[in-house]
C-alpha cells in the first residue's frame, strides 16, 4: 500500500511541473505586454522599462520560470496589478467561498445521484428507470448558467424567496451559518449541484445494473438472500467508484465555477478569474489558475488512493 | 449495377455488415430519431437562417426594446436594443453550433491522430506523448478553456482554438487505449509478422476497428463542447457583440429578468435542447453499437 502511494505521488509529480509550465506560459501566450493595462498609454519609455523590472519581465524565460515557481513554494503568488495586492490573499478568502459553495453542491449532486442512479438501475427498464434516467440526463445536458438565471427568474424575481446574487449583507467578510446568509448560498449551491447529479446518477444506475447481473448475485438470491441482503452486496460494490467519481467531480465544479459564480456574483474564485480576465491582471489570472490546478490535481491523487484502500480488487501496485 | 442490388440484399439482412447494422438499430430507436430530427432542424435553421428570419438580426429600434412574447410582429419579444428575438435566435444556431461543434471535429482528428500514434508505437513515443496529454487532462475542462480564451482574448478564432485544445486530451487518451487493446489482437500480430508496413497495418486493421468507439466517445463530447462554447461568450469571451450568439444572448439580456424574464431566458432553452439532443443521440449510438460507457 505504501509502495503505491508512493509510486501514485511519484507519478503526480511532472504532471504538477507540466501544470506549473502551463501557467506560467499563460502570460506570455497573452498578446500584448502584460502591463498594458496599468501603465498609462503615454508613459514614458523610462517608466515602462522601471516597471518591467520591478515585475520581472525584463529577464528571459527560463530564469523567469524558477524565480516564479521558488516564489510560488513560498506562497507568495505576485501583486495582482489592479489591485496592488498579494494574489495570495485575494485567493484565500475567495477559495473558502468556492469550497463551500462546490462541497455542499457536490453532496447535493452525490445524494440525489446515488438516488437516481440506483433506482434507475435497480428496477432496470421499468418506468421508474426511464424517469430517474431522463432526469439525469437532464442534468448532464442542461446550461448550468442557464439554469441558475431561470431559478433566480422563479424563486427571486417572481416569488420573492430567495436573494438574487451576492454572499449576504457584508459580502463575504462577515460569513455565518445563520439564515441571513446561507439563504444566499441556496440557489447557486443548488443550480451547481445538478451536474455531479447527472454524472453520478448514469455511473451508479451503470454500476447497479452490472452488478446485479452478476453471478454471486444470482447465487446468493438462489440460496435465499433477501433483498435487503442484496442491497447491502451493491452498495459494498458500488461504493468506492461512486465515491471517486464525487471526488472528481467536486474538483470539476472548484475549477468551473466561474460561470456560476458569474451568475450570482458569488465572491468565489471564479468571480475573481472574471475579474482577472476583464481587467487584464494576469498574475491574479495566473496564480488563481494554478491554485484550482493544482487542487484538482492533488484531489486526482487522494481520490486514486482513497479508492485503492477502499477496493481490495483495484491493485495498481 | 450488381453492387446497387448487393447493397439492397445487405441492408435488408442477410448479411449486414458492422455499420449498416448499427444505423438501423440506431433507426429502431425512436429517442435517438427524435434528437437526430431536432439536430437536423438546428442545422437547417442555421444554414437558411436569411429565409427563415422574418426580419434584420443586427436592426432593432430603442422605442420597441424589450417586448413580452407575443407582441405582435415580434412573436418572441424583442432584446434590450430592440431586436427581434425570434430573428436572432435562428441566427444564433449559426455561431452557437459552429463554435460548438467545429472544436470537437478538428479535437476528433487531433487527438486520434496523437492517441493512434501513441498506442500503437507504443514505448517512448507513447511515454511523450501520453505524459503531454496528461499535463492538460489535469485541468478541469471549464477551467482550462477560460485559462486559455481569457488569456488569448476574446473574439471567435480564440475561442474555437482554446476549446479545440481543451478536447485533445480527453480524445487522445480512449484512443491510446483502444489502440493499445487491439494492437495485441492476433491479427495485427499476424500482419506485422508477414511484413506489413507500420502505416499499411494502421490504415488496413486498426483504424476500422477503433474510430467506431473514438467517434462515439467525441459525438458524447459535443453537448459539453456546445455548452462550453456559449459559457465563453456568456462570460464575453469568445463571440463578441453584436453577432447573434445564444450564450452572449442571454449575457446581454441577463439585465433584463426583472423587466422581460421568459425572453431573457429564450437562447438557454435554445442551448438546452441543441445539447440534450446531441447526448440522447450520443447515447443511441453508443448502444447501438453495443458499446460499454
Amino acid at each position: 500500500m505504501l509502495v503505491y502511494v508512493l509510486k501514485r505521488l511519484f507519478y503526480t509529480l511532472p504532471v504538477a511541473f507540466g501544470v506549473s509550465v502551463v501557467c506560467f506560459l499563460l502570460v506570455h501566450i497573452a498578446p500584448g505586454d502584460p502591463l498594458t493595462s496599468v501603465l498609462p498609454p503615454d508613459a514614458s519609455a523610462q517608466l515602462q522599462a522601471d516597471m518591467r523590472k520591478i515585475y520581472g519581465f525584463d529577464r528571459p524565460l527560463i530564469v523567469q520560470y524558477g524565480l516564479w515557481v521558488l516564489k510560488t513554494l513560498q506562497g507568495d503568488l505576485g501583486v495582482s496589478i489592479a489591485t496592488g495586492r498579494p494574489v495570495a490573499a485575494e485567493l484565500r478568502l475567495a477559495l473558502g467561498n468556492t469550497l463551500m459553495l462546490a462541497v455542499l453542491a457536490t453532496l447535493i449532486g452525490f445524494v440525489l445521484g446515488c438516488l437516481f442512479g440506483f433506482v434507475a438501475g435497480y428496477f432496470r427498464d421499468s418506468w421508474l428507470d426511464k424517469l430517474a434516467s431522463f432526469v439525469s440526463i437532464i442534468g448532464v445536458s442542461v446550461p448550468h448558467y442557464w439554469l441558475g438565471m431561470v431559478l433566480v427568474i422563479i424563486f427571486s424575481v417572481q416569488l420573492n424567496w430567495l436573494p438574487a446574487t451576492g454572499a449576504g449583507p457584508g459580502g463575504s467578510a462577515d460569513w455565518a451559518w445563520d439564515w441571513v446568509h446561507v439563504r444566499h448560498l441556496i440557489l447557486p449551491a443548488v443550480t451547481m449541484s445538478v451536474i455531479p447529479m447527472g454524472i453520478v446518477a448514469r455511473t451508479v444506475r451503470a454500476l447497479v445494473a452490472d452488478i446485479l447481473s452478476q453471478e454471486f448475485i444470482t447465487g446468493q438470491r438462489a440460496k435465499g438472500l433477501l433483498d435487503s441482503g442484496v442491497f447491502r452486496h451493491v452498495v459494498k460494490n458500488a461504493a468506492p467508484t461512486a465515491l471517486a467519481v464525487m471526488g472528481l467531480q467536486l474538483g470539476y465544479l472548484l475549477g468551473g465555477s466561474i460561470l456560476i459564480e458569474t451568475v450570482f456574483s458569488w465572491p468565489g474564485t471564479g468571480f475573481l478569474l472574471g475579474q482577472a480576465i476583464f481587467q487584464r491582471d494576469l498574475p491574479l489570472l495566473q496564480g488563481t489558475i494554478l491554485v484550482l490546478a493544482m487542487f484538482f490535481v492533488a484531489l486526482n491523487l487522494l481520490v486514486d488512493v482513497v479508492q485503492t484502500m477502499l477496493d481490495p480488487r483495484v491493485q495498481r501496485a | 449495377m450488381s453492387s446497387a442490388s448487393f447493397e439492397t440484399i445487405a441492408t435488408e439482412g442477410t448479411s449486414p455488415g458492422y455499420w449498416s447494422g448499427v444505423l438501423r438499430r440506431l433507426g429502431r430507436d425512436p429517442v435517438a430519431m427524435f434528437a437526430l430530427l431536432v439536430i437536423l432542424a438546428m442545422v437547417l435553421m442555421a444554414v437558411f437562417a436569411p429565409l427563415i428570419g422574418p426580419a434584420d438580426p443586427y436592426r432593432g429600434q430603442m422605442l420597441r426594446r424589450l417586448r413580452p412574447i407575443g407582441t405582435p410582429g415580434f412573436p418572441l419579444g424583442t432584446d434590450e436594443l430592440g431586436r427581434d428575438m425570434l430573428t436572432r435566435l435562428i441566427y444564433g444556431a449559426r455561431l452557437s453550433l459552429l463554435m460548438g461543434v467545429t472544436p470537437v471535429f478538428i479535437a476528433f482528428f487531433i487527438g486520434s491522430a496523437i492517441g493512434i500514434t501513441a498506442g500503437y508505437l507504443g514505448g517512448k513515443v507513447n511515454t511523450v506523448l501520453m505524459r503531454t496529454v496528461d499535463v492538460f487532462f489535469a485541468f478541469p475542462s471549464v477551467l482550462l478553456a477560460i485559462a486559455l480564451s481569457g488569456a488569448l482574448g476574446a473574439g471567435i478564432f480564440n475561442g474555437l482554438l482554446s476549446l479545440t485544445i481543451v478536447f485533445i486530451p480527453p480524445i487522445a487518451r480512449i484512443a491510446e487505449s483502444v489502440t493499445t487493446a487491439v494492437r495485441k489482437i492476433e491479427y495485427v500480430e499476424a500482419a506485422r509478422a508477414s511484413g506489413a508496413s507500420a502505416l499499411t497495418i494502421v490504415r488496413v486493421h486498426v483504424l476500422g476497428n477503433v474510430i467506431g468507439p473514438i467517434f462515439v466517445y467525441a459525438t458524447g463530447l459535443i453537448s459539453v463542447s456546445l455548452i462550453l462554447a456559449s459559457g465563453l461568450s456568456f462570460l464575453g469571451l469568445g463571440v463578441k457583440p453584436p453577432e447573434p450568439e445564444w450564450g452572449l444572448m442571454l449575457n446581454t439580456l441577463r439585465n433584463a429578468i426583472y423587466v422581460q424574464p421568459w425572453v431573457a431566458a429564450l437562447p438557454g432553452a435554445m442551448i438546452f435542447i441543441t445539447s440534450i439532443s446531441f447526448n440522447l443521440l450520443s447515447d443511441g449510438l453508443r448502444s447501438a453499437m453495443d458499446l460499454k460507457s
